[in-house]
């Protein structure tokens, strides 16, 4: 990409989502850039959470980062932001890696799909826009509750296991879970009202 | 009033990466054909997304960036929609004529019949074959119309998701798409409704232990 491009001038000011576009629309590696950036080191965080050595925590967010590169295409904002979409491949990726399992996946293209019943109405939102919404209602939970979801994301291990570690009874950390995602799934309701 | 959706942890296990590969296999079914655990999938995915940008980054290589975009340097321009015709889920025809969710379809192909079906007993069959690595059984049971299962308790969590026509048993009516959870306490003896054949997809972390008359006489034709 040469210096006067103007589309390389304008890269850092764009958003997420179309700092995909331009990966899938012209191969942008500057827009590539700039996500790897942003998300490459919470991968990495992401992956050493769940148990990987720093080492091969670094090479999953590099191979994740790579996907990105390489899936750009199908990359969907009407149906995940960008942080969902990354989010997705990294978890799988871990499956397949650190698991050795195999990942069944929903098929947005299945022939038995049962369709949404109320489709939004004019035109999809942005799911980014509603991340920031995730995102501050994450930021008021009560201490005790955002601690049971950290570690359902962050640890890979039963709720049993859970309750065991913060020693209390599962009864409870089910129930701070529940109210957890109660909240945070009202977080997102405005956009989608079968939630 | 039972419940026929997956139970919310279990999605959360499924959202998270957290469940194994049997019970996601049934999540991921399930979620083809009810659109509101599909929605609230997607909901969880969605605080994990946030979740990941709030956590604090932890420091690469000097070189990392640079080797990356290295290794991209390296795939070939028009390698990405070719790449994805190839890695998209084949989707062969179904021969058995049954519209199944795809990621069934993944494990057991084109053909149901072509599984190692057996009699368990008159009119109900079962056919297991391998999911991951972990000890959970896995199998399709065919129920004849108006037959039913025996009657049986579990010695572990059985997570059941109707397929193709409908059972009833004391909780209630499950039909296709609807899942039901049994655990240690439950007892119940499904009967596959009068008008079709039942379709299930079943996962069990232990053998299913019967009770009953039948159970006394089946129980070991029944265990493997
Ligand atoms: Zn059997
Ligand atoms: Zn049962």
């Amino acid at each position: 990409m040469s210096v006067n491009d103007p589309a390389a001038a304008m890269v850092d000011e764009l958003t997420p989502e179309q700092l995909l576009f331009a990966i899938a629309e012209r191969r942008d590696r500057a827009a590539f850039t700039i996500l790897f950036r942003h998300f490459a080191p919470r991968l990495k965080a992401y992956l050493m959470r769940l148990g990987a050595e720093a080492g091969a925590a670094e090479e999953l967010a590099q191979e994740a980062m790579i996907m990105v590169w390489r899936r750009a295409e199908t990359f969907d904002p009407a149906q995940a932001s960008v942080g969902t979409w990354i989010f997705r491949i990294a978890r799988n990726k871990r499956i397949d890696a650190l698991r050795r399992e195999r990942r069944p996946e929903f098929d947005p293209e299945d022939p038995c799909l049962q369709p949404d019943p109320a489709p939004a109405a004019d035109g999809q939102v942005e799911r980014g826009q509603s991340d920031e919404r995730v995102r501050a209602a994450l930021k008021t939970l009560p201490a005790e509750q955002a601690e049971v979801v950290r570690m359902a994301y962050f640890e890979d291990k039963a709720h049993g296991t859970i309750a065991e570690e913060t020693e209390l009874p599962l009864g409870t950390v089910k129930s701070r879970l529940r109210l957890a995602m109660g909240r945070l799934r009202k977080a997102l309701r405005e956009e989608n009202p079968t939630l | 009033m039972s419940a026929t959706r997956v139970p919310e942890e279990m999605l959360l296990a499924y959202a998270t990466g957290a469940l194994n590969e049997p019970l996601s296999l049934v999540v991921a079914s399930h979620l083809a054909l009810n659109p509101a655990s599909r929605a609230e999938v997607e909901a969880y995915e969605q605080v994990g997304g946030a979740l990941l940008e709030d956590l604090e980054p932890a420091a690469l290589a000097d070189d990392a960036l640079e080797r990356t975009l290295e290794l991209i340097r390296l795939i070939p321009q028009d390698e990405t929609s070719a790449s994805e015709q190839i890695c998209a889920p084949v989707k062969p025809q179904p021969a058995d004529g049954l519209t199944l969710p795809s990621a069934l379809r993944g494990y057991i192909g084109p053909d149901i019949e072509a599984l190692d079906w057996k009699t368990v007993l008159r009119g109900v069959e079962e056919a297991e074959f391998s999911v991951g690595r972990e000890g959970a059984r896995t199998r399709l049971m065919r129920i004849a119309p108006g037959a039913g299962a025996p009657r049986h308790t579990h010695g572990g969590m059985e997570v059941t998701l109707v397929l193709e026509g409908a059972y009833r048993d004391a909780s209630g009516r499950y039909a296709r798409g609807d899942v039901q959870v049994a655990d240690d306490g439950v007892e119940h003896a499904p009967v596959a409704e009068a008008s079709g054949t039942c379709l299930c997809l079943v996962v069990s972390d232990a053998p299913i232990r019967l009770t009953g008359f039948f159970g006394r006489l089946l129980n070991p034709f029944i265990r493997h």
